[in-house]
């Protein structure tokens, strides 16, 4: 198999059980090189933990995780260096400043001309007037534009992001995806994105995951999901799914 | 082979301890905690050891004795809390995630912590030494070798609490924060730091020497009270520390590993 074949992120009959909870059940699916593909589900669908056992963070009770070719979590060390990832579930240290923040992270990453970096993605995202301010100082919208930074700072191959534009305003929200969609184009990175925002899917992604109960219900373009159930709105889709419609009946309403 | 790749990285050691540092020198309470406990330990035994000295022959003769365990067991007990408080800084702001998934690997996490415990040691311990010689005309300094001798074995110690404590608080979250405040004073009484070994039952005495602070705080009461450097019993502690340092260090590796299946690295709260 050709490098450019392999799949940037491949997951096969993946489970998580925690004592009498199952919060992934048998979940496959492989992502291409290049591409940003959405998960969507509700509150427990299990998109975190799937992230999770991608990044290696959590170890599956059964199933395959491979990211760039290495098999989570055993190897992660191989690629821990080219990935990177966003999570409302983490925060940075509130009393260090933005710069103070991102060198340690860059140093941790083994960035080159850190400084230099630093100064692009401030460029880039517009966190210049508050490179020196401490963290915890911030609003939140700011926040998530330093925790982009951090998660674009080695420049990743695979960027696995959770509620990425989740307590943003719209404004602040169209604007971080407009930078997500131009990394990925500039990088030809491989973007995983788990969010409950249909716009943001509709907008960015090529392809659409839906999980419910652990489980993949659907999975497919958001053109076709859109003609399959009949629906204008990624919106209307998740819905159906997540009430359990059936979908084909729907569809011929 | 890049330096991410590497297996031990100075550079991402290095890294994490700059981290600790900009937090430090941040935050001025941080700073005015690691010496004020200290100075405050010193300050009240040795005035209580001059009281003593006054009406006993035998506490006069032995200068420097109850300083000398009071300062020693500050560097056994903050050496700990140094490693444990360095290690919660990223559990009270959830840094913990972002450090896993990061190029980080466990063994140069332990490290930088290591490096910040002896850091925020000599922040609290050096001013408070010098207090001792103004006041009481105890030079911890003086003892030269045997310092450094107590020092290593004692730093070890901390070193190896510290780093199970850390792997109970990744396996079991913040529920087990009460730990690394308390844990150490387990060893108070069973290390002898203020009597000898011969004071306790005999049973306990077994207890005691498999504990490597005992040899510590023995070889300096021979030190101050005999004049006589027991190289024998830093030895003996030396050995008992590179057993507990290992198993400490297996341990967390064995909690972290745990915390992976639990999935709870990505919850870090209660």
């Amino acid at each position: 198999m050709h490098a450019q074949d392999t799949p940037a992120i491949a997951v096969d009959r993946l489970v998580k059980r925690y004592k009498t909870t199952t919060a992934v059940d048998g979940v496959s699916f492989s992502l291409p090189a290049g591409t940003i593909t959405g998960l969507l589900g509700g509150n427990g669908a299990g998109k975190t933990t799937t992230i999770a056992m991608i990044m290696g963070l959590v170890t599956p009770t059964a199933g395959t995780v491979s990211v760039l070719g290495a098999s989570m979590p055993d190897e992660r060390y191989r690629v821990l260096h080219r990935m990177n990832f966003e999570s409302p579930y983490v925060d940075m240290p509130m009393r260090l400043t933005v710069r103070q923040n991102l060198s340690v992270f860059a140093q941790l990453y083994a960035v080159p001309d850190i400084d230099g970096r630093i100064e692009r993605l401030a460029a880039d995202l517009d966190l210049r007037e508050f490179l020196d301010r401490p963290t915890g100082k911030l609003s939140a919208g700011q926040k998530t534009r330093v925790s982009l930074a951090k998660a674009l700072l080695n420049e990743p191959d695979v960027l696995l992001l959770d509620e990425p534009t989740a307590s943003l305003d719209p404004d602040t929200a169209d604007w971080v995806r407009s930078r997500l969609e131009d990394y990925r184009r500039a990088r030809n990175a491989t973007v995983l994105l788990a969010s409950h925002n249909m716009t943001e899917v509709e907008r960015l992604c090529e392809r659409v995951i839906i999980m419910k109960k652990g489980r993949i219900e659907d999975d497919d373009t958001p053109e076709r999901l859109l003609s399959r159930y009949g629906r204008e709105t990624l919106e209307e889709v998740f819905l159906d799914v997540a009430r359990g419609r059936d979908r084909q009946r729907e569809a011929a309403q | 082979m890049s330096a991410s790749e590497s297996t031990f990285s100075l550079t991402r050691v290095g890294a994490m301890v700059r981290r600790y540092w900009y937090l430090l020198r941040s935050s001025w309470p941080r700073m005015l905690d690691l010496i004020y406990w200290p100075t405050v330990q010193m300050l009240m035994w040795g005035f209580l050891q001059m009281y003593v000295a006054q009406n006993a022959g035998f506490f006069a003769q032995a200068g420097g004795v109850f300083i000398g365990a009071v300062l020693l067991w500050d560097i056994l007990f903050r050496g700990q809390l140094g490693f444990s408080i360095s290690f919660l800084e990223e559990m009270w702001s959830r840094n913990v995630g972002n450090l896993m998934m990061s190029p980080l690997r466990p063994v140069e996490f332990i490290a930088a912590l290591m490096i910040m415990s002896v850091v925020r040691l000599a922040i609290g311990m050096v001013p408070v030494t010098l207090l001792a010689v103004a006041f009481f005309g105890f030079n911890l300094w003086s003892l030269g070798l045997a310092l450094a001798a107590f020092f290593l074995n004692l730093i070890l110690t901390s070193w190896s609490i510290g780093i199970f404590v850390a792997g109970l608080l990744l396996r079991n979250g913040m529920g087990a924060e009460s730990l690394a405040w308390t844990i150490m004073f387990l060893f108070l009484p069973l290390t002898c730091v203020y009597y000898p070994v011969a004071v306790l039952p005999h049973w306990l005495q077994y207890v005691a020497w498999a504990l490597p602070p005992t040899y510590v705080f023995e070889g300096m009461r021979a030190l101050l009270i005999d004049h006589v450097f027991r190289a024998d019993l830093m030895l003996q502690a030396f050995a008992f520390n590179v057993v507990l340092f290992a198993a400490a260090t297996f341990a967390f590796l064995k909690l972290l590993r745990s915390a992976r299946v639990q999935g709870s690295l990505m919850q870090t709260g209660e």
